[in-house]
């Protein structure tokens, strides 16, 4: 019996760890698998951002050569204006996104009048159906309008920015009017007999409460814009006028001629900001997506 | 009842007591409204001078909307909803209106003006230099944008601009070649100036200054910027039979049904103008020897491409959270945001690097995994294709993972508990516990991504441009074209011969098997709902 007893002991724990490599012990091989599917494309485009040859012969062996070329011949290109015109079109989207979003939301969450089920029903259906689809018409309304008023024309970013604002009533206001809803309408009440009006109960009250959703309409506005490209193709014309997007395309769209290293470079600087965002804000960013538009 | 009571107690309050001045906000809403008056008159008034009278129309009716809206007290809900409902009528409804508009029109290359607008442009392209017409020495000159040609005729300086016929000037001065130098109220352009800036040589040529009210009188024009002969049409314009006619060769040219002027000599004249065309663009997609064909693959690829793309990126993403929803696992939520690295990385640079890696020369791809084969992932018609949904299920495989594992987080406990009690096995657990469940959840997802997949032109036109092309076909199509990167390509905005009728007449289709698809949303959301 004495001897036994340390032989199923070993054989107890053989056993526990051949369970637990069944169960769960396997998963982190397969993580590591996921990882290299997931990351191998990243860090191919960061080793060649630093590669000195400046285009794709070459950079199959990682991190062969190390150069900032590539980067400081960033400011040789239009790269910082295309970043500037992304960051003020993306910005102006989002923004305006917001603030009309929030405003029609705060209406049809607080208000209660005619037509206001029509008007919500009438929104969802819109919204369903995409904008850029209907590019065509969207160019030659800025064509005619662009007679009118030039800033409203073809090749002007104010033109860019309206045309994104088209859609932030349809794709924002549900998003939003679901979490307006979830704030107690006693609170307006209160603030109503204390003597408030309806712009202060909006401003002050309502706004300060709903700020997770503005953020992750906000982003998600941003998001839209940054990655957008038929409708910034077709509305900018000039190099200096392009966003990322469109400018970005150009660099590697000509097999002969693709700047591979600058375009990994300008790929490394613009993403960046960007993936550390989206994760840092992943949780809000997921629920949003989950209860409203989708990226992919 | 609820409201009778609040209606009750809120009893109108005396005017005086309701005062409580007119605070900042009123002064705030009061410049903005100035603000957006003085831009809305400015609007009104430019669309009055380019003769806009659709966009005059409709910023008057928008203007007095606003006023009405922000100034009575009775639209309490449109003050809020206004700004964005502008954006959204003329952005998104006007925009779709407009393109079913298009759609049965022949509104394209040769014929993108009315009818008026043809005619003139039919006659300005017409326009000789009038045989034994003297040439005058010019002087270009500019008041402002405004670009007007100066010459001596009668030894009268006389001056003219595209608006306004040439007519004597006072004290108007010319140098002894007869051309002025002196012209009161406008600037005189030197030569060295046109010849140093392109854009302005371009537009002095293309200036017509009208040598009188009458249009047959021709028209002032110059070749080189420094002498000036007058041009007219021979064709002539008589708008009640609608008939253009050279006068030099008689030849009468009346418009036909598609909007082209065809003469009685059989020839006809290059500009045309729109017309309504019925619904033979929509005939033309299907019936048309140049399109039908590349169009029926590409829809195909358009359905296939949606629906691949969602299936595998749903089932990749599923098996990841399935596999790693599990508490024994350390360190999940570092795992978790390196496994979705692929969905917070850009799109269209995503599809762009990958264009690069796919290189079947340089490409890692190539050389990585295939031993420095060269194989044409995106020159081959399959391999294109298979290409695009591998690149897709990188990008999206991570929002279905994340979709996936929330899903699963949220599942009722009891109900798991419940199977495992009774016996059910693993697989068994999920096919009919697990993943009927998940579907409630993800299924409305689903068909929302299978919606925007089906418009998604980053990733087609980003990797292959749609390439390669179709061999057999005449049109700039290709075997991994989806319906709305065929559009773009037609619509010849990018360049090439446009034809916005058609490419409107596609959108059509597109709008309606995404609506067919949203509504097949709303039920199933609505039957998977009452299953739970």
């Amino acid at each position: 019996m004495s001897t036994a007893a340390p032989v199923t002991q070993k054989s107890r724990e053989g056993a526990r760890r051949r369970r637990w490599w069944g169960e769960v012990g396997w998963k982190y091989p397969v993580a590591i698998l996921v990882i290299l599917y997931a990351a191998f494309p990243l860090v191919f485009v960061l080793s060649a951002s630093f590669d000195q040859t400046g285009n794709l012969r070459g950079t199959e062996r990682l991190f062969n050569s190390f150069t900032l070329d590539n980067y400081a011949g960033l400011s040789d290109t239009l790269f910082w204006t295309w970043v500037g015109n992304t960051l003020v079109i993306g910005f102006s989207a989002a923004f305006g996104a917001v603030l009309m979003g929030a405003a029609a939301a705060y209406a049809f969450s607080r208000f209660r009048f005619k037509g206001r089920r029509a008007s919500l029903t009438g929104l969802l259906i819109l919204q369903m159906f995409p904008q850029t689809v209907a590019f065509v018409a969207v160019f030659l309304l800025l064509l005619s309008l662009g007679e009118v008023v030039p800033a409203l024309g073809i090749n002007s970013k104010l033109a860019l920015i309206c045309v994104y604002l088209g859609t932030a009533l349809g794709a924002n206001t549900f998003l939003m009017y679901g979490f307006f809803n979830s704030i107690p309408t006693e609170m307006d009440e209160a603030a109503k007999i204390d003597g408030a009006t309806h712009a202060q109960i909006f401003w002050k009250l309502i706004m300060p409460l709903v700020t997770p959703i503005l953020a992750v309409v906000g982003l998600l506005a941003f998001i839209s814009a940054f990655g957008d490209f038929i409708l910034a193709r077709i509305v900018l014309v000039s190099s200096e006028n392009w966003t990322l997007a469109v400018g970005m395309y150009q660099w590697v769209s000509d097999q002969l001629t693709a700047r591979w290293g600058i375009f990994s470079a300008g790929t490394v600087i613009a993403a960046v900001p960007v993936l550390i965002l989206f994760l840092v804000l992943q949780r809000y960013i997921v629920g949003g997506l989950t209860s409203g538009s989708v990226k992919g | 009842m609820s409201t009778e009571t609040s209606t009750q107690v809120q009893k109108p309050e005396a005017p005086a007591r309701n005062w409580r001045g007119l605070g900042w906000g009123f002064l705030v809403k009061l410049l903005l409204m100035m603000l957006v008056n003085a831009l809305g008159v400015a609007a009104i008034m430019a669309a009055w001078n380019v003769e806009q009278w659709t966009i005059l129309a409709v910023s008057v009716v928008f203007l007095i909307a606003a006023d009405w809206v922000y100034f009575a007290k009775r639209t309490l809900p449109l003050k809020y909803i206004f700004p964005g409902l502008v954006f959204l009528l003329i952005f998104q409804v006007f925009t779709m209106g407009y393109t079913a508009y298009v759609a049965t029109t022949n509104y394209g290359a040769g014929h993108n003006v009315n009818m008026q607008q043809a005619v003139d442009a039919a006659l300005i392209q017409d326009e000789r230099r009038v045989d034994g017409s003297p040439s005058y020495p010019l002087s270009v000159v500019k008041d402002g944008d405004t670009l007007g040609m100066a010459v001596v005729i009668d030894d009268v300086v006389q001056v003219g601009s595209e608006d306004q016929p040439l007519a004597p000037v006072d004290g108007g001065v010319a140098d002894g070649a007869g051309r002025p130098t002196e012209v009161p109220g406008w600037e005189v352009v030197t030569v060295n100036d046109l010849l140093s800036d392109p854009e302005l040589a371009q537009s002095v040529t293309d200036l017509r200054v009208p040598v009188s009210d009458e249009a047959d009188d021709g028209s002032l024009r110059t070749r080189d910027g420094s002498s000036a002969s007058i041009y007219r049409s021979s064709l002539v314009w008589d708008p009640e039979t609608t008939t253009l006619t050279n006068t030099d060769t008689g030849v009468v040219y009346t418009p036909d049904e598609y909007g082209t002027f065809v003469g009685t000599d059989g020839s006809s004249l290059p500009v045309g103008f729109y017309v309504n065309i019925g619904f033979e663009n929509f005939v033309k997609a299907v019936t048309d020897e140049d399109y039908a064909g590349p169009l029926l693959k590409i829809t195909a690829w358009t359905f296939a491409f949606a629906f691949l793309t969602v299936a595998t990126s749903f089932l990749l993403g599923l098996l990841f959270a399935l596999i790693f929803n599990d508490d024994r696992i350390k360190g999940k939520k570092v795992l978790r945001t390196l496994f979705i690295l692929p969905y917070a990385f850009p799109a269209f640079m995503s599809a762009l690097l990958w264009r690069g890696m796919l290189n079947p020369e340089f490409g890692i791809i190539n050389e990585w995994f295939f031993f420095g084969a060269n194989i044409n992932w995106l020159g081959d018609p399959w391999l294109a294709k298979f290409s695009i949904l591998f690149v897709n299920l990188w990008l999206s495989y991570p929002y279905w993972f994340l979709v996936c594992t929330g899903a699963l987080q949220s599942l009722p406990g009891e109900t798991t508990e419940a199977a495992k009690i009774d016996g059910a096995g693993r697989w068994r657990m999920f096919r009919s516990i697990t993943f009927p469940l998940l579907m409630v959840s993800t299924a409305p997802l689903a068909i929302a991504s299978f919606a925007f997949n089906f418009n998604n032109f980053t990733i087609i036109y980003m990797l292959t441009n749609g390439g390669p092309r179709f061999a057999d076909a005449s049109v700039p199509l290709g075997h991994t074209d989806i319906l709305i990167s065929a559009i773009y390509q037609i619509s010849g905005i990018a360049g090439g011969r446009a034809d916005y009728g058609l490419a409107s007449a596609l959108s059509i289709v597109v709008f309606v098997v995404v609506g067919i698809v949203s509504a097949i949303a709303f039920r199933q959301t609505r039957k998977l709902e009452e299953i739970q």
